[in-house]
């Protein structure tokens, strides 16, 4: 038989373009993209309109910190949780359908098929998280211009490198995702255990013992979003290094996933 | 093509699939029975290589499953026809597993052809009946046009004209030689399709044999027999060796002889045959005394 399917040896680029396929064939990702954007920016415009009253109310100190690029990203605190759903949704959505049975059975090489999604994530991500800070930034400063506080250029220093960790951040976090959507299978534990990490520890960070602060350095939403300022943060006087933590952290969440991918039953 | 050796898997204390041994030849269909919760499909994730086994090993074409190049080349799997996005098309759906594999687009509209599927090839798969989910899946096993075919229940839930569907679908692909390996619990279902039964109860290896073997074997057959006075031939029966029970309708089931003796021993006699039937051993009967012990859950017989 099969003599009238002629294959080519299947490669990683094969499972990469199946792996988009099913990405782009489905409405909830392009209805995530789009919430994305107009939540995020959304927020950028009342965050950056508040910036006048703001500054009106600033006391000389909260003066010498303004810091205009860090407020027009302030975005990325809920965004960060949409580009996450999108993240967990690559993996959990076929798990919740039982199509992650017909995936591994068209290729059962699970590290390459993990692998596809982790890349392609990482991509859409960046993309989507890049082009989303610049947006928030450029759209933010002219409307906090108009109200007469101070603003920031792409070309004022350190401004480039913070927008573009808010995209990198951004990315990260939805390979975090993905790691969490695969140890737990299942959307709502996924994005519960996301929630937590991105909200609930920061929120109350204050009442854990003093050993755990070491962690809360490169803890999202804490020191591993740091990078997102122009003003250096006295906590944080090295914030890519938090940064380069996190994602060194979420490198072994990945790791543990894929890990659990290879050796467990479908 | 499928080779299955002393195939194992326990999930905590239970033990799902027992040292289960058996080979799926090419050119038939091979019927994959056992009662609910027997281990089927458990076995049948072990050939595709969803599920590890403990011990043992599984076989395509001598090779294992992980190690196949291009798998849908090789094999077809249908586990589970629900298996699909529901916001996904049709089309979109079998576009990615081919991709996967890289098989040419063209496949995708050729296997929607031979599935009827062409016309709701656009439409999202979430609102297709069971039976086109079912062509769905099926359409997707058959993207790689592999020479050997696995589905676990393919016709659960379908209506009688899908049911036909799938099973000349079934009889057509082992006659153009391919391995098609077909579970159910239904033994009607199988007795219409199969050739070759591998039967299994609790994870063990109940029966491996030909369809036509166990209607032979499976149970000794009987015969009816009615007469005007069925007390005195009855006696008679049983003095010539007989099993004898009370039928229907003051008839006679006898047991350990055949017609043609019967009759031979009613005309000697002199007692008139108002009835002289023998009674095959249906299927059904032959895999309700194969599996008796191996049910989970047994009703109580009322």
């Amino acid at each position: 038989m099969s003599t009238d399917v002629v294959a080519a040896r299947p490669g990683f680029g094969h499972t990469l373009r199946a792996e988009w396929i099913k990405l782009r064939s489905l409405r909830s990702t392009w209805y995530t993209l789009g919430c994305l954007f107009v939540v995020a920016l959304g927020i950028t415009i009342l965050a950056s309109n508040a910036a006048g009253q703001s500054w009106a109310e600033a006391t000389d100190a909260e003066r010498q910190a303004w810091d205009p690029t860090g407020r027009s990203l302030t975005a990325y605190i809920v965004a960060q949780l949409i580009v996450g759903v999108l993240g967990i949704l690559v993996v959990t959505s076929e798990y919740a359908t039982g199509l992650m049975g017909t995936t591994l059975t068209a290729m059962p090489r699970r590290t390459r098929v993990l692998a596809a999604k982790v890349v392609l994530a990482t991509v859409v991500a960046v993309i989507a998280g890049e082009v989303l800070m610049f947006a928030s930034f450029l759209i933010g400063q002219p409307l906090m211009d108009r109200q007469g506080v101070p603003v920031a250029g792409l070309d004022d220093p350190g401004v480039l490198s913070a927008v573009v960790a808010g995209g990198l951040y951004l990315a990260a976090i939805a390979l975090l995702a993905v790691g969490l959507g695969v140890l737990m299978r299942a959307t709502a534990g996924a994005l519960a255990t996301l929630v937590g990490i991105v909200f609930l520890v920061p929120a109350v960070a204050g009442i854990f013992p003093s050993w755990m602060h070491g962690v809360f350095t490169y803890w999202p939403t804490i020191g591993g979003s740091a990078a997102l300022g122009t003003v250096a943060d006295p906590d944080f006087p090295h914030p890519w290094l938090n940064l380069g933590g996190m994602c060194l952290a979420i490198a072994g969440v990945l790791a543990a996933a894929f890990v659990v991918f290879r050796r467990r039953d479908v | 093509m499928i080779d299955v050796r002393g195939l194992t898997k326990r999930y905590g204390p239970e033990t799902v699939v027992d040292d289960l041994s058996f080979t799926v030849e090419a050119g038939q269909v091979t019927g994959f029975l056992g009662p609910n919760g027997a281990g089927k499909s458990t076995t049948m994730r072990m050939i595709i290589g969803l599920a590890a086994p403990d011990r043992g090993s599984v076989t395509i074409g001598g090779r294992r499953y992980a190690e196949l190049a291009v798998p849908l080349l090789e094999v077809g799997a249908l586990l589970d026809a629900g298996a699909v996005h529901g916001s996904r098309t049709a089309y979109d759906h079998l576009l990615a597993l081919a991709v996967s594999n890289g098989l040419p687009r063209r496949r995708v509209g050729e296997v929607l052809a031979r599935t009827g599927l062409e016309g709701v090839a656009r439409k999202r798969a979430g609102g297709f009946s069971l039976g086109m989910r079912q062509r769905l899946g099926i359409a997707a096993t058959l993207l790689g046009d592999p020479r050997v075919l696995i589905f676990d229940e393919p016709v659960n839930g379908l209506d009688p004209e899908g049911i036909r569907w799938v099973r000349d679908l079934m009889r057509s692909l082992a006659a153009e030689g391919r391995a098609v390996l077909v579970s159910s619990h239904l033994m009607s279902e199988m007795a219409q399709t199969a050739d070759h039964l591998i039967v299994i109860g609790r994870g063990r290896l109940i029966a491996d044999t030909a369809v036509s073997e166990l209607t032979r074997t499976g149970g000794e057959g009987t015969v009816l027999v009615r007469v005007t006075d069925p007390g005195d031939f009855a006696q008679r029966l049983v003095a010539a060796g007989a099993i004898v029970r009370d039928g229907l309708e003051s008839s006679l089931v006898v047991s350990g002889m055949s017609a043609a003796d019967i009759g031979k021993l009613a005309a000697y006699h002199g007692v008139a045959l108002g009835e002289l039937t023998p009674q095959r051993v249906s299927l059904e009967d032959a895999f309700m005394e194969l599996t008796r012990d191996s049910i989970e859950y047994q009703g109580v017989a009322a």
